[in-house]
């Protein structure tokens, strides 16, 4: 059994994950309600609620499962990308319970966690798989030949998809997160009313949404308040259609290019119905995450580390987080 | 956490670019960016550079210029959703913060900052209004305002 811990941002998320990749449990603790007053995530309310949920969260995913430290076998945490202050809780959290019962530890890259996501469940696909990853902070496509590591063919440049939508919902006066809420009012508008640019830049893969969300900017203020007003509906579902044809343009672009016949989505903006139906038309063997796999989880976590070399015990008491990529 | 590099409290060195108002107006992305080379190129360790617009004013692509020029080849992206990045590749190391989701510093741990903002990087702040007081005096502001299509107004001060 291994028991999964994952603090990078802004939720709390525990999970038990068998060495088959069987979730046994996956416990999320959102700090979204309270982020909600904030307009969005504010770190160092971020760390405090960590602190305060992680030994009760873990708990949890052990009752969950129906298991007990007993039964656990190896523990993974997120080392990195993310909040540093953040991470540091699931961190030391992780080492402390890995130390108490001499259990090894992985560290593992959050991204890697997204990517091999698809890899679990009851409808796993292995590789090779290509795979677009899409949230609040991060878009990118990758190719997988071995579980164990990613190569990324293509990323955004400036804004993140998850990003995108946050922002739009900002100008169009809309509450955060701003991904469900344009996914919603998306549905009774006209999503041709409004046309917004599809930036797709240089000769690779790469993502640009920075141009889009000044584009909304601008046909807002073209409009003024209260015919911006009036047609928000119609201003969500076109702006989330030119987001969803980018993201299906490098996708089928990808499929093309690499000949690999196995599709993964994955990040939040994969909970996106319109994304979700489109990937459907890919021609590939697709995979779209349950909801629960879509945001920040930590069964994904757990899940990744089955592919790694974990650290023995006492190895890992000087690892640190890393806020940086390459972690 | 780290240990305290309590900078921000201590009184910083004077600022390597002097004190006056200059005003660009750019027509693309890219000329942005050569805007934001042309100041990273008189910035030193520790400098502080703070970055003011409206959402889609061209912040990021300011500070992607400048960071080129700081030898950063890694992607420059917005910070809005991690918060802070440290960019490597040149000769210093490269702190981009964006202080957007945050609507006050008051009340949160001093040291939030300082896991990016060291004295041996040199730091550019996006959205820098609600932690002006702690953020001590900086080398250089920036001032971005949009002009109507690609064209932007940049002032440095």
């Amino acid at each position: 059994m291994i028991l999964g811990i994952e603090t990078s941002c802004d939720d709390t998320c525990a999970a038990v994950v068998t060495p088959d990749g069987e979730i046994l449990s996956n416990v999320v603790a959102s700090q979204g309600l309270l982020h909600e007053r904030y307009g969005g995530v504010v770190p160092e309310i971020a760390s405090r609620r960590h602190l305060e949920l992680v030994d009760a969260v873990t708990a949890d995913a052990l009752e969950r499962a129906d298991t007990s430290l007993d039964d656990v076998r190896s523990v993974a945490v997120t080392r990195g990308p993310g909040l540093i202050g953040a991470l540091l809780v699931g961190v030391s959290s992780a080492k402390a319970l890995a130390a108490a019962r001499g259990l090894p530890l992985t560290p593992v890259n959050h991204l890697h966690g997204h990517v091999v996501a698809s890899t679990l469940g009851e409808n796993p696909i292995e590789p090779p798989l290509l795979c677009l990853v899409a949230s609040g902070g991060h878009t990118f496509v990758a190719r997988v030949d071995d579980p164990a590591d990613h190569t990324v063919l293509g990323q955004t440049l400036d804004d993140a998809a998850g990003e995108a939508f946050d922002k739009g919902a900002r100008i169009l006066g809309l509450e955060y997160p701003g991904g469900p809420v344009i996914d919603r009012l998306a549905k009774e508008g006209d999503p041709e009313a409004f046309d917004f640019p599809r930036s797709l830049p240089g000769d690779g893969l790469d993502f640009s949404f920075s141009g889009l969300k000044t584009a909304l900017l601008y046909r807002v203020r073209d409009l003024g308040e209260d015919e911006a007003e009036r047609r928000r509906a119609d201003l969500a579902a076109s702006y989330q259609r030119a987001i969803v044809d980018v993201l299906e343009t490098r996708a089928r672009q990808a499929i093309e290019q690499y000949g690999v016949s196995r599709f993964a989505i994955g990040g939040g903006v994969a909970a996106n119905s319109e994304w979700r139906a489109r990937a459907q038309e890919l021609d590939a063997e697709l995979w779209v995450p349950p909801m629960a796999l879509c945001t920040d989880n930590a069964a994904m976590i757990a899940g990744a580390s089955r592919f790694q070399q974990p650290m023995p015990y006492p190895d890992y008491l000087s690892l640190d987080a890393s806020a940086r990529p390459a972690a | 956490m780290k240990a305290i590099l309590s900078h921000r409290r201590v009184s910083r060195k004077p600022p390597t670019v002097e004190s006056r108002l200059v005003r660009h107006e750019t027509g693309t992305p890219e000329e942005t960016e050569a805007v934001g080379a042309e100041l990273a190129r008189r910035l030193d360790r520790g400098d502080l550079v703070l970055v003011t617009g409206e959402l889609g004013s061209g912040k990021t692509t300011f500070v992607r210029g400048a960071a080129r020029a700081l030898g950063v080849t890694d992607p420059v992206t917005s910070p809005t959703f991690t918060i802070g990045q440290v960019y490597g590749g040149g000769a210093l190391e490269v702190a981009h913060i964006d202080l957007y989701r945050l609507r006050s510093l008051s009340g949160e741990d001093p040291a939030l900052l300082d896991d990016y903002l060291t004295p041996e990087r040199i730091g550019f702040v996006e959205w820098p209004e609600i932690a002006a007081p702690e953020l001590g005096r900086p080398a250089a502001r920036v001032t971005i305002e949009h002009l109507g299509g690609d064209r932007r107004a940049i002032e440095i001060e």
